[in-house]
Parts: C-alpha cells; sequence; structure tokens
C-alpha cells in the first residue's frame, strides 16, 4: 500500500444528488417542450419597456378614483363577511375532524368534506357561485367562505388533535357532559390558535377579494380587469399600487395581532 | 408585599385592551359590511333553480373533449407549475442567504432580500400573470414567471427563516479547522436546513399546481385557458370534465407530496 487513501470527510449523499440531477434534466426538458426561449424573452423585454411607458404616470383622475374607491371598499366587505361566517362556520366543522374529539365515521367524513372545499382554487369557486347566485359581491363572498372553511378547519383540527389530552380527562372525570368539556377543557387550550388562524385567513382573505371580480365575483378585481382589458395600463397601475399597499398593510397588521393573541 | 393580596391576572392590562379592541373592531367592520354590501335580492330567488340547472348542465361530462383539448393542457399546467417552481427556488436560495441574519450581517443587504420577498408575496399570482401576459404575450412563459414571481417571496422567507434557525455548533468547528466561507454553505448550513428546504418546496409546488389552473382565464397558458374558452361558450359539460379533472390533479399532488414529505423530514 503506497498512499494513503484519505477518507473523505463527508459521505455523498446520492439521494439529493440524484434529485438535483433530476431537476436539472426536467426543467431542461420542460423549457423546451414549452417553447420557452431566448428570443421570446427578449422581444418581452422589448415590449416590457413600451408597456411600463404607457402605465407612468398612474392615472389619478377623480372618476377613476371614485371607481377605484368603490370597488377597493366592495373588495374589503367581501373580505370581511367571508372570514365572519367563514370562521363561524369551520369552528363545529374542525371541531368535527378532529379525532380525538368526534367519532370515526364523523371525522372521516369532515376531513372528505375539508379536503373538497381545499381542492379549488377561490377564483374557480367563484366562477360556479356566479352561475348560481349571479354576478356581485355576493359569488365572491360565498367562493372566500369556502376557502377559509377549507383552510381554517382544517388546521383547527389539527391544533385540537394536538392538545393536551390531561385537561379534557380531568373535565371528564369531574361528571362533565360533552360541551362542558368544550367550554372548560377544549377551547382554553385552542383558542388563541384558532385566532392566529382565522387573521392568518382574513390577510388572505384580502389578497383573494381582490381577485374573484376577474370572473365577476365583485370587488376590485372587475375595474382592474377591464381596464387591462382595454389598455389602460395608467389605470391598472392606480389599482395595483392601492391592492399592494392595501396587502401590505393587511399582512403588518394580522402579524402584530397574530403576536398580541400567542 | 402581602403574598395573600396578590392578584393572578391572565393578561396584562395591555393585552387586554388589545383583545378588547380586536373584538370591537371586528364587531364594527362585520356590521358596517353587512349594511353597505351591495347585494342585489333579486338574484337570490332563483339560486336554487340556477344551481340545479349548473348541475343538470354539467353532467353527463363531455369526455370526448378531455383528448382534444384538456390534456394537452394539464400536461402544459404540471409543467409551469414544476418549472415555475424551480425557477422560483433557483431565484430565492441565494436571496435567502442574503436574508439570513446569520449568514450576511450587512443590515442593508438583509433588508434589501426582505423587501423583494414582500413585494413578491403582495402581488397574487393573477396580476403577475396580467403584467406578464402583456409583457410576453399570452402562453406558457407568462404563466411560469408569475409562479416563479409569485413563489420566489414565499419559499425566500420560509427558507431564511429555517437559515435563522441553524446551530452554530458545527458552522464554528467548520470555521475553527479553516473551512472557506463557501464550505460553511454547503457543509454547514445546507445540512442542517435541508429537510426545510425541501417541505417548503414541496408545499409551494403543491400550492402552485392549484394556482396554475386558474392563470390560463388571464391568458397565461394551461388548463384555464380551456377552462376559459368552455366558460365562454357556456359548454357547461366541458366546465364540468375541467373541474373534475383538476380536481383529481390537486387529490394526487397532495397525495404525492405528503408521501414525500413523510420520507425526507
Amino acid at each position: 500500500m503506497s498512499a494513503h487513501a484519505r477518507p473523505a470527510a463527508f459521505p455523498t449523499n446520492w439521494t439529493s444528488r440524484i434529485a438535483w440531477i433530476g431537476l436539472a434534466l426536467y426543467a431542461v426538458y420542460a423549457t423546451s417542450i414549452l417553447e420557452l426561449t431566448f428570443a421570446r424573452f427578449v422581444t418581452g423585454l422589448d415590449n416590457g419597456g413600451k408597456f411600463l411607458a404607457r402605465m407612468f404616470p398612474p392615472n389619478m383622475q377623480a372618476d377613476k378614483l371614485e371607481l377605484i374607491t368603490s370597488g377597493i371598499m366592495e373588495s374589503l366587505q367581501i373580505a370581511v363577511l367571508a372570514t365572519f361566517f367563514g370562521i363561524l362556520l369551520s369552528l363545529p366543522l374542525g371541531l368535527m375532524a378532529a379525532r380525538n374529539l368526534s367519532p370515526g365515521w364523523l371525522a372521516w367524513s369532515s376531513r372528505g368534506l375539508i379536503a373538497v372545499l381545499r381542492s379549488f382554487h377561490p377564483v374557480i369557486v367563484s366562477i360556479l357561485f356566479v352561475k348560481a347566485v349571479g354576478f356581485g359581491a355576493l359569488a365572491g363572498i360565498l367562493a372566500l367562505i369556502v376557502s377559509t372553511m377549507g383552510f381554517v378547519s382544517k388546521l383547527f383540527a389539527e391544533v385540537v388533535e394536538e392538545m393536551n389530552p390531561k385537561q379534557v380527562e380531568a373535565v371528564r372525570a369531574t361528571g362533565a357532559n360533552f360541551w362542558n368539556v368544550l367550554a372548560m377543557a377544549v377551547f382554553p387550550q385552542v383558542m388563541a390558535r384558532f385566532i392566529g388562524l382565522s387573521v392568518y385567513q382574513f390577510d388572505s382573505n384580502i389578497r383573494n377579494s381582490t381577485m374573484v371580480g376577474i370572473v365577476g365575483g365583485g370587488g376590485i378585481g372587475a375595474p382592474l380587469f377591464t381596464a387591462y382589458q382595454r389598455f389602460d395600463y395608467d389605470v391598472v397601475l392606480t389599482i395595483l399600487i392601492i391592492i399592494i399597499a392595501i396587502i401590505m398593510v393587511a399582512e403588518l397588521v394580522s402579524g402584530r395581532i397574530r403576536r398580541v393573541f400567542q | 408585599m402581602n403574598a395573600a393580596a396578590r392578584e393572578w391576572t391572565r393578561f396584562t392590562p395591555g393585552e387586554r385592551i388589545a383583545r378588547a379592541m380586536l373584538y370591537i373592531v371586528t364587531a364594527i367592520a362585520v356590521v358596517w359590511s353587512i349594511r353597505t354590501i351591495d347585494i342585489i335580492p333579486e338574484f337570490l330567488y332563483d339560486a336554487p333553480e340556477q344551481t340545479a340547472d349548473l348541475f343538470r348542465r354539467m353532467w353527463p361530462f363531455d369526455w370526448a373533449f378531455y383528448p382534444k383539448a384538456v390534456h394537452s393542457a394539464l400536461i402544459e399546467t404540471f409543467h409551469i407549475a414544476t418549472l415555475g417552481t424551480i425557477l422560483a427556488i433557483v431565484l430565492a436560495l441565494p436571496l435567502s442567504f442574503l436574508a439570513a441574519r446569520n449568514f450576511t450581517s450587512n443590515p442593508i443587504l438583509n433588508l434589501i432580500a426582505q423587501f423583494i420577498f414582500v413585494s413578491s408575496r403582495s402581488v397574487n399570482s393573477l396580476i403577475w400573470a396580467l403584467l406578464f401576459v402583456a409583457i410576453f404575450g399570452p402562453g406558457a412563459l407568462s404563466g411560469v414567471l408569475s409562479i416563479a414571481f409569485r413563489s420566489i417571496g414565499f419559499v425566500g422567507k420560509l427558507f431564511g427563516e429555517a437559515l435563522e434557525e441553524a446551530q452554530q455548533g458545527p458552522i464554528e468547528a467548520l470555521t475553527a479547522a479553516g473551512a472557506p466561507r463557501s464550505m460553511l454553505l454547503v457543509k454547514g448550513y445546507w445540512p442542517q436546513v435541508e429537510p426545510a428546504f425541501w417541505s417548503v418546496a414541496l408545499l409551494r409546488w403543491d400550492i402552485n399546481i392549484r394556482e396554475s389552473a386558474v392563470l390560463g382565464l388571464v391568458g397565461a397558458g394551461g388548463i384555464g385557458v380551456a377552462l376559459d374558452a368552455a366558460l365562454n361558450n357556456l359548454y357547461w359539460d366541458q366546465v364540468g370534465l375541467i373541474l373534475a379533472v383538476i380536481f383529481c390533479v390537486v387529490v394526487v399532488t397532495e397525495i404525492v407530496t405528503s408521501t414525500i414529505r413523510s420520507r425526507i423530514i
């Protein structure tokens, strides 16, 4: 034996190396399938310059601002009402889906319902509600109630399943009935997390309430999409600035509120 | 201080005020919304009929439409979501190292990275799609870019937080052994955060599959284009088929991601 081969300090992690190579190969393959070429990208950049030039300055005429304000107000109302009613409905649904509180058949059927509610994007759900209840804010509210229930009750059920069973046992040992157990052992443990989830969902409802209007669900989405299709890019810019400002404020506020309730 | 007179409270007065404020503000917001929202009651009278009509028109599905237009659009949606996620990861990884305060000690660089994340997350993927369709024209390119730009903030923020939680022990050991900075990254930080990285990437991929299904409504490619066409033609049997297909894809994606997640974490 001449030179001692030094053992590698770190063994090669083949799984992750193969995963990376696979991802890279896939990226090349998918790029060619979708015909994403560099030439197209360059033409696009040229277009992008023109697009930006037409966006500036943002349109601040009084009549446009009035339209935008009413749209924004409607979006906020949609978000508030959808969050409120969605949360009210998620509370029982989440409890029903928690496997440590409800019988097996109920938990599994609630979980199935939650999976169905979660599977569609709010915009797709609002397409169906626009057909069912007509154009306007109600369709948007119903669509966002669906997505609120999907998100909040899924995570709420998980929170309930993770809670400490000892307090439930203690309250049960005193002869308490189911409702007393809920009020005295379950809610005190999970309410803080539930409010946190609700505030988070309010934040995401504000984001989505600006979008449901694209398919007729009310709110700022309709003026935004109309302006976009009429190439009024300066109005589009005004609306985008307002939407982004509202979303940033909502995120800040919801972060603060969640910290208070932790 | 007399121990008997000590009063135990769960919350400080400030916390109690903050909680009361939240409840009051919520009540005011709900009442205001209910009183001022514009709902046309006439539309509601025939809502049950309309709903029944909707399902009657949807069933039976137009199965012949699947090989004609849905299958290729579905594949395109899958590619848009996956490629968008990969692009987002490639763009977000370096940024999240900039955002992690224990790796980059320059507060200005931290702030710049945070700002990019916040602005990426504040714009909905549909809005990104509107912008990219205006720039690059309708098609998959706009879809991939809008998915990627929406995901940068999400992936970057969560991965940056994972980086900040990395333990300093291995990093100090490597530094003491004279490892260069690049090796600190590869052998110090990366092994600690790799599970978090894959779980964030999978979570975002799952979300992106759902989101890429609607991008087509504004022309950014994928199954949404077929959905939009079917909706505009009022071919509800085709709409029903597309919705069923999306549902299946979402369920399969969720099963795949949860399987992979339980393996690697």
